[in-house]
């Protein structure tokens, strides 16, 4: 399935010959060359400038880590702005699932992972074209209700009897950093429930059937003033890279490849750090 | 809405053994199937769709990890799921007889206004996706629910992250495959013999205990069969209602979702473990209601 959408086909190429641009073409040729090539490389890099004459079009398939959700909203409609033409559409997710479908053939252009762990998943599996990048890093922090009524302020307070908080699944970067976190405070906390990912954890505290849960700085900032956060000193041993990386069964190369340098530029490094996560 | 009543009455009477087909008349004595070779036209997609139905399933007989099987299966995870699986799936077709039978007959033997409007509603978690029923038992049902705050406030019961939440995910998703099976037992079920027992004296409950109640008994069975088989599946509304959690709320479905992330080979076992009960249930059905009656 996966390779009958590998690559543009001759015809594809013909259809985008007709309408008269010449730049498409090169990009039709460079990503059935195999992409990860020096050549493709440098028509990326012409694609970059965002002067809309760019010959970058067609529709992005970014899967994401949930935390990015926020961010990378907002770095896709910027995307779109500068590239008309082309649409930027994201799977958010856990990153474990994310990998486990990549893996399985689902298609896609960038794969942005919560840890190094998941992404290994990708690049194991000979399914990322080239090394990926490490774009941003994120902390721990607890969220708690509004106006923190259980009076929660150190990670160990999360271990008191009758507190009701849920972790993400260990399979799930943000739970296995949860995890490091908690060994490394020598703290055993029995949770609820393991979420299968971090927003999932976020919102049972902001539908208030939770106390508390432990997931990253950058979803309690996105909640808002639905969950009050909690940093606490154990988190330092427990920050999540993220690295991001173009798959080699790409579709739209040529399109991913600019969505990845606006991710790593300094527009990209403005959005996501103001949306809370850490400089790599 | 008539299609489902149709389509679960029919699932309803193959399995029961079809009881309608009692007082069915034959035109022209004997009827056989013509002999004749069936024309490819139906054969083909036919047994394309037999493929299609079986593939998957041989798919995971021919991926799963034998060797390694034994040592996967006698994990105290796998049962742990595998035995919250059964003791919520039961308990959850339980709730669904206790409430669901009498809801049938309310609904095939009274006549009220709206009748047909509550019907639809009954069968509205047939059709909903099994995630939003999670997310709307958490806005009735949750500590800060609707309904659950008070429960929460009164009686000191939450729902969510507990075995009990289970249950009743479950029992929201499988009860109207019970309703719809039972009342559409009711329907056919000829009710010259209540109208009798009412007629000799009995009392309309007693009616429903004694006349009934035995009556539509095949159906209740397959129902139940059907109601348990998919609160055994029951994934989405658990997952967003009750939580996971190993040993309390990680039931089957979940475990298999979680262990294909990490460790897919597990996640296959499982998924073995599930198949090898749902053809349990089949065997034990064919056994129990197809062939009677």
């Amino acid at each position: 399935m996966a390779s009958s959408v590998r690559r543009p086909g001759p015809s594809m190429c013909w259809a985008a010959a007709g309408a008269a641009a010449l730049l498409t073409l090169t990009a039709c040729s460079s990503s059935g060359a195999g992409g990860g090539t020096t050549d493709s490389d440098s028509t990326a890099a012409a694609g970059v400038p965002s002067d809309g004459s760019d010959g970058l079009s067609g529709s992005v398939t970014v899967f994401a880590a949930a935390s990015l959700k926020e961010s990378f909203t907002t770095l896709g409609k910027e995307f779109e702005k500068d590239h008309p033409g082309t649409k930027v559409t994201f799977n958010f997710g856990g990153s474990d699932t994310l990998a486990a479908s990549i893996t399985g053939g689902a298609p896609a252009d960038v794969f942005a992972a919560a840890s190094t762990k998941t992404m290994a998943i990708v690049t194991d599996g000979r399914a990322a074209a080239g090394a990926p990048v490490t774009f941003v890093r994120n902390q721990l922090e607890i969220a708690t209700l509004p106006g923190n009524p259980e009076r929660i302020s150190s990670l160990k307070d999360l271990t008191k009897s009758g507190l009701k908080v849920v972790l993400c699944d260990e399979a799930v970067p943000c739970g296995a950093a949860a995890r490091k976190a908690l060994a490394a405070a020598g703290l055993k906390l029995t949770p609820v429930s393991y979420e299968q990912d971090v927003k999932s954890a976020l919102t049972k505290v902001e539908l208030k059937e939770a106390d508390a849960a432990v997931v990253y700085k950058t979803d309690v900032k996105a909640a808002g003033d639905k969950v009050a956060g909690v940093t606490f000193p154990e988190s330092a041993e427990a920050v999540n890279d993220y690295p991001i990386a173009l798959l080699k069964d790409a579709p739209n190369a040529a399109a991913a490849k600019a969505f990845i340098e606006l991710v790593t530029s300094a527009e990209g490094r403005r959005v996501l750090t103001g949306a809370g996560f850490l400089q790599p | 809405m008539t299609r489902l009543e149709a389509s679960s009455d029919g699932a309803a009477n193959t399995l029961a053994g079809g009881p309608r087909r009692r007082g069915l008349i034959r035109p022209g004595g004997s009827r056989k199937p013509a002999a004749a070779r069936p024309p490819a036209a139906l054969l083909l997609p036919a047994l394309i769709g037999l493929a299609f139905l079986l593939l998957p399933l041989i798919a995971l007989l021919v991926r799963s990890p034998w060797r390694g099987l034994p040592e996967l299966l006698t994990s105290a995870a796998v049962w742990q799921a595998l035995r919250l699986s059964l003791v919520s799936a039961t308990a959850a077709t339980a709730v669904s007889l206790v409430l669901g039978v009498p809801l049938a007959w309310l609904l095939a033997r009274t006549d009220f206004p709206g009748r047909g409007l509550v019907r639809a509603l009954v069968t509205l978690p047939l059709v909903l996706p099994p995630v939003v029923g999670g997310v709307a038992l958490l806005m009735a049902l949750g500590r800060n629910g609707v309904v659950g705050r008070w429960l929460d406030a009164w009686f000191g019961i939450t729902l969510p992250f507990t075995t009990a939440g289970v249950v009743v995910a479950e029992a929201f998703v499988a009860m109207p495959f019970l309703v719809i099976s039972v009342e559409g037992t009711l329907r056919a079920a000829d009710p010259r013999y209540e109208e009798a027992a009412a007629t000799l004296g009995a009392s309309r409950f007693t009616v429903f205990r004694r006349v009934t109640l035995p009556l539509i008994a095949p159906g209740i069975a397959a129902g139940a069969v059907l109601a348990w088989a998919r609160a055994l599946g029951e994934f989405g509304a658990t997952i967003t209602f009750a939580g996971n959690f190993p040993g309390r709320t990680q039931t089957m479905p979940l475990a298999v979702y979680l262990a294909l992330q990490s460790d897919p080979e597990a996640a296959i076992a499982l998924s073995l473990v599930l198949l090898v009960v749902s053809i349990a249930v089949l065997a034990g059905l064919r056994d129990r209601w197809m062939t009677t009656s």
